[in-house]
């Protein structure tokens, strides 16, 4: 198997990646990790004019702190994530939620960036940035523009940037010291797509939720923040939640569909036990400390 | 900055030997290995990253050749099932423990299992069995059922080469 033809660059400043976007004006398509869309080039599902490499943009990779929140290079490798002691300390549900990302071999090539630009909804990667409140920071010969992950996805592979637009950071904010962590999936094997999943953070002030960051994958045509969940959980001591009743809210804003590994009501089934089960054993841990 | 192209020269190190080359940017990391360099111990299974009998080491890191294109390869150091043993065709403890266990049968699989394995086990790393297993979700095997690869790991992790 081999792609069709294509003409390849491979430059070394966020400057001229966006210059080759805006020349080509939508007839380029971005290499990152090349996990997915390798895949797609070999069986010619995807047949791009122009490849941009990102791969040897400097700028694009490592983690580093911004005002008030964890910056990760969009180019930053997932394995490198996986094993960064920053991340693990500041965002421990981020690195957990990596740890079934792929397998180790496609870990070694596969990127953060890619995967929330991808935006395949069962993936665990943009659920986590839709959960825990991420800001994606585009860039273009335009200019520079920030989009809260709530507003990044559209559909399944469809988001918010323009053609020319490259993704050139993603910053999740700071969670508080011993947030507790959320994270769940239900998959047919290790490192498939999940049929399920949930991922989130809650921050504590004074035994009550301050803050609730909850969002879902495999439940719809985008990942979904389960929004009426995390309403009713703020200012709700830890001794008085019901994690039934809030599964039951969680739930209610998904969109599960049918597909050949899982039916919408298996989904939704298996949803509703998986996340009351998760908010509960996390909360009694809470409580028994 | 240099223009968009279809065509390159790369060079890269290939089992400790030079190689260079002019190749299609369209050419896959795997196809160039197989073709362009001989290196037929290459697998190349499915060519769109499910099977994992493609995996070589490029610059110490398992991956899967089906998925890199050979100019991304450009100036990296790649070891492939040919170059893990030593020149006078000493096993390398992970084939060793492979053989010993009869951990293959028609051994298309294996090229990528044995790169997966050294690059985990590769200096000073001392991955845990459950590690190692856990980096074996990404090959498929069809013929043995995977027990003899199990005990195979088990006899890695436990040192005892062969």
């Amino acid at each position: 198997m081999k792609p069709a033809p294509f003409d390849y660059v491979a430059p070394t400043t966020v400057e001229d990646a966006c210059q080759v976007l805006a020349d080509a004006g939508g007839g380029a398509t971005m290499l990152a990790g090349g996990q997915t869309l390798m895949p797609l080039l070999n069986l010619r599902m995807s047949q791009p004019f122009i490849l941009l490499d990102i791969n040897k943009i400097e700028a694009l990779k490592g983690v580093s702190r911004a005002q008030g929140a964890t910056r990760v290079g969009p180019v930053t490798r997932q394995c490198e994530a996986l094993a960064s002691a920053e991340l693990a300390a500041a965002l421990p549900v981020l690195v957990e939620a990596l740890s079934h990302v792929g397998h180790h071999q496609t870990r070694n090539r596969g990127t953060i960036g890619g995967s929330i630009a991808l935006g395949e909804p069962a993936a665990e990667m943009p659920a986590t940035a839709v959960a825990l409140g991420a800001v994606i920071e585009a860039r273009s010969v335009r200019g520079t523009r920030q989009i809260p992950a709530r507003e990044f996805y559209l559909g399944p592979y469809m988001n918010v940037l323009e053609p020319d637009e490259l993704v050139t950071a993603i910053d999740y904010p700071d969670w508080p010291q011993g947030h507790i962590t959320l994270f769940r999936e239900v998959a047919q094997r290790p490192g498939d797509f999940a049929l399920v999943g949930m991922v989130g953070a809650l921050a504590l002030e004074g035994g009550k939720i301050a803050r609730a960051g909850i969002a879902w994958f495999g439940m719809g045509p985008t990942p979904i923040a389960a929004a009426q969940a995390e309403q009713a959980l703020l200012g709700q001591s830890i001794d008085a939640i019901d994690p039934q009743a809030i599964a039951e809210l969680a739930v209610a804003d998904t969109a599960p569909f049918d597909d050949h590994h899982a039916s919408a009501e298996y989904r939704r089934t298996v949803g509703r036990r998986i996340f009351a089960r998760t908010l509960g054993e996390a909360l009694n841990i809470r409580k028994a400390a | 900055m240099s223009e968009p192209q279809s065509s390159f020269r790369v060079e890269m190190t290939i089992n400790g030997r030079a190689k260079h080359a002019t190749i299609e940017a369209r050419k896959s990391l795997g196809d160039f290995l197989r073709d362009d360099a001989g290196y037929t111990g290459v697998h190349l299974g499915c060519e769109h990253g499910v099977c994992g009998a493609c995996t070589v080491i490029v610059d110490g890191k398992a991956v899967r050749s089906c998925l890199m294109l050979a100019v991304q390869a450009d100036g990296c150091e790649v070891t492939t099932v040919e170059g893990v043993a030593q020149a006078d065709g000493t096993f390398h403890p992970v084939q060793a423990a492979l053989r010993e266990e009869h951990a293959l049968q028609c051994g298309f699989c294996t090229p990528g299992i044995v790169c997966t394995l050294t690059a985990l086990t590769k200096g000073d790393q001392k991955p845990t069995e459950e590690q190692m297993l856990a980096a074996m979700s990404g090959h498929i095997c069809r013929c043995t059922g995977y027990q003899g690869i199990r005990r195979a790991i088990t006899r890695l992790a436990a040192g005892e080469a062969a």
